[in-house]
């Protein structure tokens, strides 16, 4: 359905932030995007949603397609007809809208009054904290609620595929496995595939069933999930696991002793 | 007593019209965040417009209405495509710089067009005299009053219940977001010019049919100005309040303080000073919206 080739991106003509990352996303699929701070996870969705565009970002090499039309040149209202919807890192609700409008926002571009009346009643379902609070301006909202809301924002568009960019962002840890669960709970009621960002790696390779770990703008190790809850760079490096997969003790260990292999 | 009262009347009608040119203004404010220079030059337009369609093509007053208002959405969208579209992504100041061109072209095309000359057309909007108690209002003063109500409440319902008014609200919280659920951000600034180009429009037919047209017209954009900061720059409902709190206080300083000072004209400026007072208190204005920050 989604398929990333290659692509390098290009911020401000000078800062090359993406080099060489390849991806691709199957119908009904949860792929997990992981990795480090300034490893490219969030460009690489923003240059699927094609918002790049909108931060002086470009695609420079090369492409990417979505049901086999390349849409890398595309603008972001573009995309998101075409049924990618993005929920943006950092709960980005239109504060001083209600609850139901953002809602309604997500889908602005659906002709079914119909449809989007029952989408309305779906996200409640699945987010019945939101549905309490449909009157309520959203900038009030508390955090968790804020996601949950932007989530549903994203669901009411009907995409085919869902960017979600570190839904976690923030969140205490009961949360943090609410909002999990619920994206799984969508990803198998509607078969929708969802491309996830996370930090929360043990969360996410739960839930997802293929994964890529990036490091410095490439993709440095894939594979399905449960192969990479196993791997022991990840363990080590991302959950902070050692190998028997007790905590690991700070006293012990010898910092030096092991390297991510792939920054050499 | 009856003259303060009456003082009050024609203030609350011309803060009206001055509400609704304001409108416009915080319109393309808070979708783009682009101060608009040029509002007071849509005024000017719609004052030389009003004459156009009244006196010299002698149309009755609806039909000289609707053409000015065919003529504004032209207007909106030409400016729009011509000038605005090309700058989407570039710095607001650039794009405000942009809108100090336009109040210039503005006024060269009024000039060129009507050769800055003093137009009147007082007394052929139509003559209704409303007496409430010992108050005559003037029909100038009532007709301003209505049409701008209407006006706004037009608006306040586009804004509120229709599909476009949701994307105009929205993209004024965030463009990214909009842009990532499809909304066409160019679709929304070109609405949003259209609305100030034909309340300026509109507005500057009001204000002509009191004083006549002429280049000072465009001066009443710095009212305008003084009555956004005064409500708040985002704030529809506060622009509206302030237009007409600006409007009465104009009338009562013409009324009571012009005769007492030589040379008058003080009514011009007191505004001022009451806007400079209120945003030392409250710098937001009176109606602002607080920036939503949770702890």
């Amino acid at each position: 359905m989604l398929e990333v080739n290659n692509i390098e991106v290009v911020y401000m003509n000078v800062i090359r932030v993406l080099r060489g990352v390849s991806l691709m996303v199957a119908d009904g699929q949860i792929v997990a995007l992981l990795g480090a701070n300034g490893g490219g996870k969030t460009t690489t969705l923003k240059a699927i949603s094609g918002m790049l565009k909108t931060e002086e970002g470009e695609v420079t090499d090369g492409s990417i397609e979505f049901d086999g039309k390349r849409i890398d040149r595309f603008g972001p209202e573009h995309i998101a007809v075409l049924g990618i919807s993005q929920a943006m890192e950092g709960r980005r609700v239109l504060a001083h809208l209600s609850v139901e409008e953002n809602l309604l926002v997500g889908a602005y571009r659906r002709k079914d009054r119909q449809g989007v009346k029952q989408d309305l009643e779906m996200v409640f379902d699945y987010f019945p904290a939101v549905k309490r609070l449909r009157r309520r301006m959203s900038g009030y909202l508390s955090g968790g609620e804020q996601q949950m809301l932007v989530i549903g924002r994203a669901l009411m568009a009907r995409p085919k595929l869902m960017l979600l960019d570190e839904p976690s962002l923030g969140l205490a840890p009961l949360m943090v496995q609410e909002i999990i669960e619920i994206i799984k709970q969508i990803n198998v009621d509607q078969e929708m595939a969802i491309l996830l960002v996370e930090q929360n790696v043990r969360a996410a390779l739960d839930i997802a069933h293929y994964g890529h770990v990036l490091e410095n703008g490439r993709v440095v190790l894939s594979g399905p999930a449960e192969d990479l809850k196993d791997n022991e760079d990840v363990r080590e490096f991302y959950m902070g696991l050692s190998k028997v997969g007790a905590q690991r003790s700070y006293r012990e260990v010898k910092h030096y002793r092991r390297r991510k292999r792939w920054l050499g | 007593m009856t003259f303060f009262l009456q003082l009050i009347v024609t203030g609350v009608a011309q803060g009206m019209v001055y509400a609704l040119i304001a409108i416009g203004f915080v319109i393309i404010l808070k979708c783009s965040e682009v101060f608009n220079i040029a509002q007071g030059h849509f005024v000017l337009i719609g004052g030389y417009l009003g004459w156009t369609f009244l006196v010299l093509l002698g149309l009755p007053i609806w039909a000289a209405l609707l053409a000015a208002i065919a003529t504004a959405v032209i207007m909106g969208l030409l400016i729009e495509r011509l000038m605005l579209r090309p700058m989407v992504g570039k710095p607001v100041l650039a794009v405000i710089m942009m809108t100090i061109a336009l109040s210039t072209v503005l006024g060269g095309v009024a000039t060129l067009l009507w050769g800055a000359e003093y137009k009147a057309y007082h007394g052929l909007l139509p003559t209704i005299i409303m007496k409430v108690g010992t108050i005559s209002i003037p029909s100038e003063s009532l007709i301003g009053l209505i049409v701008s109500v209407i006006c706004v409440a037009i608006l306040m319902f586009l804004f509120r219940y229709t599909k476009i008014g949701l994307a105009m609200r929205a993209t004024a919280e965030d463009l990214q977001v909009v842009q990532s659920v499809g909304i066409k951000a160019t679709t929304v600034y070109a609405v949003s010019w259209v609305i100030a180009s034909v309340v300026g429009v509109i507005g500057g037919i009001l204000l002509g049919g009191v004083s006549g047209a002429n280049m000072d017209l465009a001066n009443i954009g710095l009212k305008a100005f003084a009555v956004v900061l005064l409500g708040g720059v985002n704030s529809v409902g506060g622009a509206i309040l302030a237009g007409i709190i600006l409007g009465m206080l104009e009338n009562v300083a013409a009324g009571y303080l012009d005769p007492i000072l030589p040379g008058g004209g003080l009514a011009q400026v007191f505004p001022f000073f009451v806007m400079i007072i209120v945003l030392v208190f409250r710098p937001h204005g009176l109606f602002g919206l607080a920036h939503i920050e949770r702890v």
